[in-house]
């Protein structure tokens, strides 16, 4: 399965990924309506300490213990991706309290948050990938 | 091959897809006792208090098990097993042969004896959708509640039906709240949350008598109630393991592969005593990550696929009123506390590993990094151990390792 992967040695540390994330999970299709005079809520995380800089996202592991451990079933895995029904979230962190990566967080309608690859999205691939101008981030087979 | 699950909750859901990744022939019957199909018991104080609904709440439906092609029994109750004979009778009569059994029978509330607690019509456990529907069907909005037991139950109890009725008492026999799941400090801490939102506590209390509509405290206080809800703690349901002579302990003794003393049957779940990770001794863990993936393992080596469950630990993800409380294994070995407004963080370290935490508002973002060290046994000397205990990073792990986190396949 295509996944999103991140080269360290290549960010930026610029931040354009969360607001090319959060623009893609706007549901609007005007960036600047999107972002302007909002507080920005990407489903990415950037970590950054002295030089080094790197997105963390969602990894769709196989062994996806944020849906094992979810107490409403509202994560599951539909051919690799791992995906929310947020209408079933009850907002418990459960997940958060699971994922080795922390890459869950609660959305700015306070139920859980997560990349979902733009697949469950009006743009049908990674916008971080698309935004990202020095190819830190890439979406491919490995 | 016909596996045959006695339970029908997360365990059992979890049995059916570990079966299933192996074998696709072999028939499946499930007993459950309850009439709903498969919901998530977790949520029924969400049901109560309007966040979730029946529908929302299921956790696997009719679907799954069609698509499984498992036969369902609700509304039936396993009352014997013969592991001898290899059959399990139903509470029709009917008898029903297995070759492999998985007992996911969960566990019951526990009901201490207390002088006149006959004499309370009103009374309420609260652990199954019919427990959260028989309630919120008494209560009214100027219903006076008395709690028995402070802990994740009675509280999540609690936040259900606050807003729907006049006042909450709870009474614990323990100093402070949640004991469970939380030190001293960070009882206080949601306890003072709790009763800013309008509970009242009495620690250190148990109930001496009850009449019909009041209770005589040990401290000689007496609280009036119009309902009362017991939720003191629950027990593993072992009686089919018990009469049919699988080892029980507190719950039915299993491996890490869920294989319990007899052969041909396992157990997984609430009503299962497995081996834990920290203490490498066994516990019975009545969490849902673990009777899921405990029902995991279960299914798959039913099947013939032997894949231990070895990171079990406990670990519990809980929020009262919008303050979130996240915590997990032991607490033991040296503290590290670190505190500021709105957060809370006690780290336990044993042997240059993680072993335990406690992380309460703030804190808990990103949690699953500390989760992953202990589950991992990862030596805190390969990472930086300052950094992580600022704050849960991938930053902290050296570079080969994030490249593997990050660019590898997971």
């Amino acid at each position: 399965m295509k996944r999103v992967y991140v080269n360290e040695a290549w960010c930026l540390g610029c931040h354009l990924c969360e607001y090319y994330c959060a623009y893609a999970n706007s549901g609007l299709n005007d960036m600047v309506k999107a972002l302007k005079d909002k507080t920005i809520r990407p489903r990415l995380t950037i970590e950054q300490e002295g030089t080094i800089s790197f997105a963390v996202s969602c990894r769709h592991c196989t062994e996806p213990l944020c849906m094992k451990s979810c107490i409403a079933g509202a994560i599951s895995c539909k051919d690799g991706l791992i995906v929310i029904d947020q209408s079933k979230c009850v907002n418990c962190y459960s997940c958060i309290m699971a994922c080795p990566y922390g890459a869950l967080m609660p959305s700015v309608e306070q139920v859980m948050q997560k990349c979902e690859l733009c697949a469950t999205n009006s743009h049908g691939q990674p916008v971080c990938v698309q935004g990202c101008p020095n190819k830190a981030i890439v979406y491919e087979e490995r | 091959m016909h596996y045959l699950i006695i339970g029908n909750s997360i365990a059992a859901a979890a049995v059916i897809e570990g079966i299933r990744s192996q074998d696709q022939e072999g028939a499946i019957t499930v007993v459950g006792e309850e009439r709903q199909v498969c919901y998530a018991r977790p949520l029924i104080s969400y049901l109560l208090q309007g966040k979730t609904d029946e529908e929302k709440m299921c956790y696997r439906d009719q679907a799954f098990f069609d698509r499984n092609r498992v036969s369902l029994l609700s509304g039936t109750r396993a009352c014997h097993l013969d592991a001898k004979e290899k059959t399990v009778t139903l509470d029709d009569g009917t008898s029903l042969g297995y070759d492999r059994l998985v007992l996911s029978t969960g566990s019951s509330p526990f009901i201490p004896p207390m002088q006149g607690l006959d004499l309370v019509k009103n009374r309420f456990t609260f652990l199954t959708l019919d427990d959260a529907h028989a309630l919120s069907a008494a209560i009214r909005s100027d219903s006076r509640i008395l709690i028995l037991g402070a802990g994740l139950i009675g509280l999540k109890c609690a936040e259900g039906i606050l807003d729907r009725v006049r006042s909450i008492t709870v009474v614990d026999l323990a100093p402070r709240i949640l004991a469970s799941i939380l030190d001293g400090q960070g009882s206080v801490h949601v306890q003072a949350h709790l009763q800013q939102k309008g509970l009242t506590f009495h620690l250190s209390d148990r109930v001496k008598e009850f009449t019909a509509n009041e209770a005589l405290l040990e401290s000689g206080t007496i609280v009036g109630f119009d309902m009362l809800v017991v939720a003191v703690g629950v027990k593993p349901n072992t009686e089919l393991a018990k009469e049919a002579g699988l080892m029980v302990n507190r719950g039915i003794v299993v491996d890490q592969s869920m294989r319990t003393s007899v052969k041909d049957i396992w157990a997984a779940g609430d009503c299962a005593e497995a081996p834990e990770l920290v203490s490498g001794s066994n516990r019975v863990l009545p969490l849902l990550c673990n009777a899921y993936l405990q029902g995991e393992t279960a299914g798959k080596d039913m099947a013939g696929k032997t894949e231990p469950f070895t990171q079990a630990i406990a670990m519990n993800a809980i929020s009262f009123f919008g303050l979130h409380v996240i915590t997990a294994g032991l607490y033991e070995g040296e503290e590290k506390l670190f505190t500021e407004e709105g957060s809370y963080k006690r780290l336990f370290i044993k042997d240059n590993r993680l072993i335990g935490y406690i992380l309460i508002g703030k804190a808990v973002e990103r949690a699953g990094i500390y989760t992953a060290l202990i589950r991992n046994q990862t030596a805190l000397d390969t990472i930086d151990f300052d950094l992580i205990c600022r704050q849960p990073a991938l930053m902290a792990f050296a570079k080969s390792v994030r490249q593997q986190q990050l660019g590898g396949s997971v």
